[in-house]
């Protein structure tokens, strides 16, 4: 039996960037398999490469042992294979049928092809319990939901190769769980999987084979039960990776931060945070958990002033933050400093320049220029020495933020703040889409802020990072604070349990 | 979906336009042939009429400062994330500005007059696109449609006032009496005479210099400072910029306030340097056209310098041309505009993927 899928020495070159170079893999037919590297490694070119975003400068593509061109998605799907991709491909007004059906309307009038869908959607269900209630509104779905409908849409389209890249990057961590079970009904159907991820605890739990990716090349192609994580994070960055960052025992100081009864309500007038309390103490590590969504994003930025709490009080140093100095402005001027959330929509301007999203919220210093001008050179130079101290690549403090990787932009946020000697450090989600070893570098320095005495109050989907990091780890659902752990006494269930609300009565 | 094309940087400023422009004129001789006339005989009548004799040189300069000030109008607010299609309501108000400025101060000598008729003009500007802009800011209409509105009552506005209240009660059009001598703006030919170059006399006066100043202005501001760095944010990216405590309603009304400013050069450029009046109907659509000279330069001050001095090209030699050969009526020349800001402004990105294609392979080789 031929393999679901041979590339045999694919190239791909974007200008001076050789993004794939002689890149050789095989999928065997009914199994799950694992492409795994950091950001930038080529994982996604060669899957555009598959699935006919781009066409390879050389080399030769098999599908089931027949040599293929694929110029545009169109060749993919009718060789069978079919793409899941990160950001959806969905029209959210629009039922999940309509989604379906969408490029396969059949004839002029919707309703011979609405039939069809429904049958074979019936069909699918059945065979792989893709559930799912046909008339919702796609944009109305869950996260989760919206996945498992592009998922329906490969499948209908007749995929018996199905590639998912980074599935898992906004599920929660239930979600991961189903959707893993559904890759496994369909490897069970003989549905070949191509799983792209950087997670190494989905490699271990989902993948048989696993071919690991960096810089370009394919360096090695692994049973999944002859390896483990710490061999798979060398072979991605290259060298020995501590997954785990050693932190000492350290008693924390003076509290700095105090939120007494804190309630906050979105634009829309929905309650995010209730009646929330908590301190952070200089030299502490306060990590939150929680599942994404649960208020924890709109308590960071209350407190860094970019929201306005309706009841509640803050404290800075034992003195209560007044209404008109509760802005983003006075905050940062208070030692009050914040990673965001979202780098990309809040962090940095894509558009600017490196150096400029270096400034951004502290563009008033003085030191930047004279007067009302700003002086590039300067902040030129000021970025180049960060970029060399952060070992952001490539260091180029004038090319487009939106250029570099998200673990360099990461690096770029941090350095922005972190070497303004913040006093409290709000941080959300400090390694979301970044690799490996910038994760342990960037957990180095937060750890190395804790020690010099600053408070950090650290928001992470991650349970692990959270664990990882904190001294004390508070919990949060439906934005409420369920509970309070010392790090070092809790575990996964436990926190689970709080995160899903299950609220202590006993201490 | 396709790959970003990255070009260098003087390919993407210099050499993709250049290509747009020459396509254009080559889709733009196609119509002329069809028309039944020589393209070449008009190319060399558009370029003789409009850069080869002293006086069209000087007509093209002074169209070219109407679209420097309309185009640096609409490219501040551009870069604010705002679309300001008002240039033409900010300049009729800017009109006014003038007018009553130098009508009212008359007795002030020129040094004086003349810089107030010009601050006049700006912040009636500036007023005409702040209410736009607040409205924006704080009620969330669309500056897009309130600015269009705000364009007829200012058409109405100046209408009713040069009928009823401004007009000389002997002057049956509408029309204020001329403002004061010593408030008007020197033309060049008359500098340079007195320094005993002759040259044909045209509309051009010192006003161009004046945009050329603005424009160096605004770039100094829009890349160089620190409130031209929150308003690119506030455009380019607002969550960011209510992360950095940058207050987007602030920028917005900024922004505008600049942009009406700037609108009002159009009415000094006119109004002061040539009409010495303020008449009817004397912003003749350079507003609008400001909107393509903005796309068209990129928003960037450099660009909108270059793209006006096409449009003035265009403008002079146009009417240069329909003279020369009237089966080319200004209504051709109009089409032969069109194409060009087809071109250049919405079929850009055809002629990147071809000289990316054409570049590629030569980057390539010049690196091996």
């Amino acid at each position: 039996m031929f393999p679901a899928i041979e590339l045999k020495a694919v190239n791909k070159r974007f200008g001076a960037v050789h993004a794939n170079k002689d890149v050789n893999l095989t999928v065997e037919r009914g199994t799950i398999h694992g492409i795994v590297g950091e950001n930038g490694a080529g994982k996604s070119t060669l899957m555009s490469i598959l699935y006919g975003f781009y066409e390879a400068d050389s080399g030769e593509i098999r599908v089931n042992g027949k040599p293929i061109s694929i110029a545009t998605p169109n060749d993919a799907i009718s060789a069978g294979i079919g793409m899941v991709h990160q950001h959806f491909m969905l029209v959210e007004p629009l039922s999940v049928v309509e989604n379906v059906m969408l490029g396969a309307e059949g004839g002029f009038t919707l309703r011979a092809g609405e039939a069809k869908v429904r049958a074979e959607l019936a069909r699918l269900a059945q065979d792989y319990g893709l559930e799912i209630d046909l008339d919702a509104t796609v944009g109305e779905l869950s996260v989760g939901l919206q996945q498992r409908v592009e998922i329906l849409k490969a499948l209908y389209r007749g995929a018996d190769i199905l590639i998912l890249d980074e599935p898992t990057a906004v599920l929660t961590p239930a979600e991961a769980d189903a959707l893993f079970e559904l890759l496994r009904a369909l490897k069970a159907q003989g549905k070949t999987i191509i799983l792209i991820t950087h997670k190494l605890r989905e490699i271990m739990a989902v993948t048989d084979r696993v071919s690991v990716m960096r810089r370009g090349e394919m360096v090695a192609s692994l049973e999944t039960k002859d390896t483990s994580p710490p061999e798979l994070a060398e072979q991605m960055v290259g060298r020995r990776v501590l997954l785990h960052v050693e932190k000492s025992a350290r008693e924390p100081g003076a509290p700095l931060l105090e939120v007494e009864g804190l309630s906050v309500i979105d634009n829309r007038g929905v309650l995010r945070v209730a009646n929330a309390s908590l301190t952070v103490h200089a030299g502490e590590i306060v990590g939150i958990a929680g599942v994404a969504g649960n208020g924890q994003s709109e308590l960071l930025e209350t407190l860094a002033g970019m929201r306005q709490q309706v009841l509640g009080k803050i404290r800075f140093e034992g003195r209560d933050i007044r209404f008109e100095e509760h802005n983003p402005h006075a905050m940062r001027k208070l030692g009050v400093l914040h990673v965001p959330e979202d780098r990309l929509r809040m962090g940095l301007v894509p558009a600017f320049p490196a150096f400029e999203s270096a400034v951004l919220g502290f563009t008033d210093d003085p030191r930047l220029g004279p007067g009302p001008l700003l002086d590039h050179g300067r902040m030129i130079a000021d970025l180049s020495a960060k970029m060399e101290a952060y070992d952001v690549r490539p260091p180029a403090p004038r090319l487009k933020s939106s250029k570099f990787s998200g673990g360099n932009q990461q690096k770029i946020v941090l350095a922005r703040e972190i070497e303004r000697n913040p006093k409290v450090l709000l941080v959300g989600q400090p390694t979301r889409g970044v690799d490996i070893g910038a994760i342990e570098f960037i957990h180095r320095r937060l750890i190395a802020l804790r020690d010099a005495g600053v408070g950090i109050l650290l928001v992470s989907v991650e349970l692990e990072e959270i664990m990882n990091l904190s001294d004390r780890i508070l919990t949060m659902c439906g934005g409420q604070i369920t509970g309070e752990r010392k790090a070092h006494e809790t575990d996964e269930q436990d926190l689970g349990l709080l995160m899903a609300g299950v609220t202590e009565r006993a201490a | 979906m396709s790959a970003p094309i990255d070009l260098p940087k003087w390919a993407d400023t210099a050499l993709v336009p250049a290509v747009s422009v020459v396509a254009a004129f080559l889709v733009a001789g196609l119509v002329v042939v069809g028309i039944g006339e020589s393209p070449l005989t008009a190319t060399r009548l558009l370029l003789q009429g409009s850069l080869g004799t002293g006086e069209g040189l000087g007509f093209t300069l002074f169209y070219a400062t109407n679209f420097i000030f309309t185009g640096l109008a609409v490219a501040v607010a551009y870069h604010a994330g705002l679309f300001n299609i008002g240039a033409e309501g900010q300049a009729t108000l800017a009109g006014l500005g003038t007018a009553l400025v130098l009508l009212n101060f008359s007795f002030l000598p020129g040094f004086l007059l003349i810089p107030l008729g010009i601050l006049g003009a700006a912040a009636f500007g500036a007023l005409w696109g702040a209410i736009p802009g607040y409205l924006q800011a704080k009620r969330g209409s669309h500056i897009v449609i309130t600015t269009i509105m705000f364009n007829w009552l200012a058409s109405v506005l100046i209408v009713y006032l040069l009928v009823n209240v401004l007009r000389e009660p002997t002057n049956m059009n509408p029309e204020t009496r001329a403002f004061p001598e010593q408030s008007q703006i020197p033309f060049v030919h008359e500098i340079l005479a007195v320094f005993g170059i002759e040259v044909a006399p045209s509309q051009l006066n010192l006003t161009f210099f004046l945009a050329l100043a603005a424009a160096y202005a605004i770039w100094l501001l829009i890349y160089r400072s620190r409130l031209g760095y929150a308003i690119r944010t506030v455009g380019s990216n607002p969550t960011a910029a209510v992360y950095a405590g940058i207050s987007p309603a602030r920028i917005i009304v900024i922004a505008m306030v600049l942009s009406g400013a700037l609108a009002g050069g159009l009415a000094v450029n006119e109004l002061m340097g040539y009409q010495h009046r303020l008449l009817l109907e004397f912003t003749s659509g350079y507003g609008f056209v400001g909107i393509a000279v903005a796309l068209m330069g990129r928003a960037h001050p450099l660009g909108i310098i270059l793209a006006s001095l096409l449009f003035g090209i265009l403008y002079q030699g146009g009417a240069e041309l329909s003279f020369e050969r009237p089966a080319i009526t200004r209504d051709m020349v109009v089409v032969i505009g069109g194409i060009i800001i087809l071109f250049a402004g919405a079929l850009e990105g055809l002629f990147r993927r071809i000289v990316a294609r054409v570049l590629t392979p030569a980057m390539r080789q010049a690196r091996a």
